[in-house]
């Protein structure tokens, strides 16, 4: 595939050690709008600490970040929110006592007025409530009661409100860590179709997964890791799973 | 498929019948119901109870209480919690009469209680989250024997006399039989209230004691919202010893002896839970009217001052007995909505 446009989000030469461990040893990876790219490899491979360091989690030790272009710093969560980055982590980061409306905003509540300090402020929760709604239901997210907490929802409804508080927010990018891992096979099934509808509206997309019938159906492209290097990129198939399975395992050698 | 499934449950009206969620909604106006069961039994048992004067003494006595579990409440529901607050309204209210000895400015003495009860929850805030400390309960444990200590010395261990009119009139002054130690609280109330529900920060807390970690990663300022909500419990403890100080006339290093159990069951009573992120200022208030009322009747019906303390904790294991009752039906109706959809 060829793309006149800059990516949406790019790395270069990313490294990243914590202690002894180099748990990123110079990697590229680059995702287009519109496009979801698939990050595989075995555990241990620096996925999540990859992903770290675009939401902020983590600060890289070297290497470079452009988003359409331009080049970026990511150095907290705040910076890559403000860069239009969202990301789904793998525990969801869900405030369980909450409704979905104040998970959705939970430190960016919209509220006034601009001259008070941010926590003083009078919070808007018609505007927050209002937004939340019309969001579930764009996504087709089935949520019987909006005002209900989060705890009381199944584990299908909390990775839908997680995946859709981070497309609400997300200008750029999403990323999801294990999306389906806790899901059963309808579940997993309705947030693999949110997640083709996120990418449908021209977010890049990257998602860290497991499943090899799920890289396969949503993704467009993968990368393959393994001990913190790029060892592969591969247009996911059904007829190149095993040569994908054997990238991540790296049993050739 | 999956979709029309969607579309059906996004239409199903949200207030149909539904035996849990009236279960839960039980459950949160239990205190409520408690508080009134317990006021029906006193006002049946003892004539005297329901009169102006008496329910004006039960409100005053529960003054302190109910300022103190206000704030208690907002560090419990962040996780934390403070033992400091009965030695800090000690330490408070010595301070206080230090000052009014060598200024007789009321205001001044207000400022200077206040003041101390701030810092001390400071101290406890920025030791706990600057100190990387597991828990809050060993760094107000820790106040609570240093503040005490601080009382005692600074006071030689002799109550003080004397407080000026201000300070008097806020603890022991009333309007009719209504007083003005009630109006504090109730003003405090509609504060909490309106932090809790309303501002930002409010949401904050709920947020950071629903999931720290979550919290961080959702760029609420983590830190500084645990620090203030000790600072916040300070300054209650602040009021506490205005309040105190006023009724009594002094100050003195004994005051607040055990305030903080008292406090920590109000809130529990209330229905708040330690595992944080759970609690309204509603019912930590019934929590702290429910000893007060608890505590009267049993004075008004004779009953042995030793027998008390364990009716109140007989009280405290039936409030959080209702806590885990809430949990199972909890669990059940998620299990019932995941079956719906
Ligand atoms: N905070 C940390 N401190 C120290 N070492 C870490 C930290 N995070 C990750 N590592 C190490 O970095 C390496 C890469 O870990 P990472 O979590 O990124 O792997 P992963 O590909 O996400 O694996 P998994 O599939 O198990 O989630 C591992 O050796 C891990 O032990
Ligand atoms: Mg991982």
């Amino acid at each position: 595939m060829n793309h006149p446009t800059p990516p949406a989000l790019a790395v270069t030469g990313a490294t990243k050690r914590f202690g002894a461990v180099l748990a990123l040893d110079g990697v590229d990876l680059a995702v287009h709008h519109g496009e979801v790219l698939a990050l595989l490899g075995d555990n241990g491979a620096g996925k999540s600490t990859l992903i770290g360091c675009l939401s902020g989690v983590h600060k890289l030790d070297g290497g470079a970040i452009h988003m359409d272009g331009e080049p970026v710093e990511i150095t907290s969560p705040t910076t890559a929110r403000a860069h239009g980055i969202e990301t789904v982590y793998q525990d969801l980061a869900l405030f369980d006592n909450l409704d979905p409306a104040a998970n959705f905003y939970a430190g960016r509540e919209v509220a006034g007025p601009r001259w008070l300090p941010r926590g003083l402020r009078y919070m808007r929760r018609g505007a927050m409530a209002g937004v939340t709604a019309e969001v579930l239901s764009r996504l087709q997210v089935g949520i019987p009661d909006t005002r209900a907490s989060v705890g009381l929802m199944s584990g299908g409804q909390r990775q839908a409100i997680a995946v859709a508080r981070a497309a609400t927010f997300a200008s750029r990018v999403v990323i999801l860590d294990e999306p389906t891992a806790a899901l059963g096979v309808r579940e997993s099934r309705r947030v693999l179709e949110l997640i083709r509808r996120l990418r449908d509206e021209g977010r890049a997309i990257i998602v860290i997964s497991h499943a090899m019938d799920h890289v396969i159906e949503m993704a467009d492209r993968a990368m393959i890791m393994r001990r913190g290097r790029k060892v592969g990129e591969v247009i996911p198939h059904a007829d190149n799973r095993e040569r994908i399975v054997s990238l991540i395992v790296g049993g050739d050698g | 498929m999956a979709d029309t499934d969607n579309v059906l449950a996004a239409r199903r009206p949200p207030w149909r019948f539904d035996a849990p969620q009236l279960a839960l909604t039980t459950i949160r106006i239990g205190p409520g119901l408690m508080l009134v069961a317990v006021v029906i039994a006193a006002a049946s048992l003892s004539p005297v109870f329901l009169t102006p004067r008496n329910i004006g003494n039960v409100l005053s006595q529960s003054a302190v209480i109910a300022v103190l579990a206000l704030a208690q409440l907002l560090v419990i529901i962040t996780r934390g919690i403070d033992l400091s607050v009965g030695s800090t309204l000690a330490l408070s209210a010595v301070v206080g009469a230090l000052v009014f000895s060598s200024t007789p400015s009321g205001p001044l003495v207000v400022l200077a209680m206040l003041a101390t009860g701030a810092l001390v929850g400071a101290v406890n805030g920025t030791v706990f989250v600057w100190g990387r400390l597991p828990h809050p309960f060993i760094v107000t444990l820790a106040t609570l024997s240093i503040a005490r200590g601080l009382a005692l010395w600074l006071s030689g261990g002799q109550p003080l006399q004397g407080m000026p009119q201000i300070v008097r009139d806020i603890g022991g002054g009333s309007l009719g039989w209504f007083p003005y130690s009630g109006f504090l609280v109730a003003g405090l109330a509609l504060l909490g209230l309106l932090l809790t529900t309303r501002l930002v920060w409010g949401r904050w807390i709920y947020a950071v004691g629903g999931n720290p970690d979550g919290a961080r990663r959702a760029a609420v300022p983590v830190n500084r919202v645990v620090i203030s909500v000790y600072v916040l419990s300070g300054l209650a403890a602040g009021i506490g010893a205005v309040i105190t100080s006023g009724r009594l006339n002094g100050g003195s290093p004994t005051f607040g002896e055990l305030a903080e159990l008292d406090t920590i069951a109000a809130v529990v009573i209330g229905g708040a839970s330690f595992l944080g992120g759970r609690g309204t200022i509603a019912n930590a208030l019934v929590g702290a009217l429910m000893i007060g009322v608890i505590r009267n009747g049993m004075n008004l019906l004779n009953v042995d001052a030793f027998l008390q303390p364990i009716v109140i904790g007989a009280v405290i294991v039936l409030a959080v007995e209702l806590d885990v009752v809430r949990g199972r039906v909890e669990q059940r109706l998620r299990v019932m909505k995941a079956a719906q959809t």
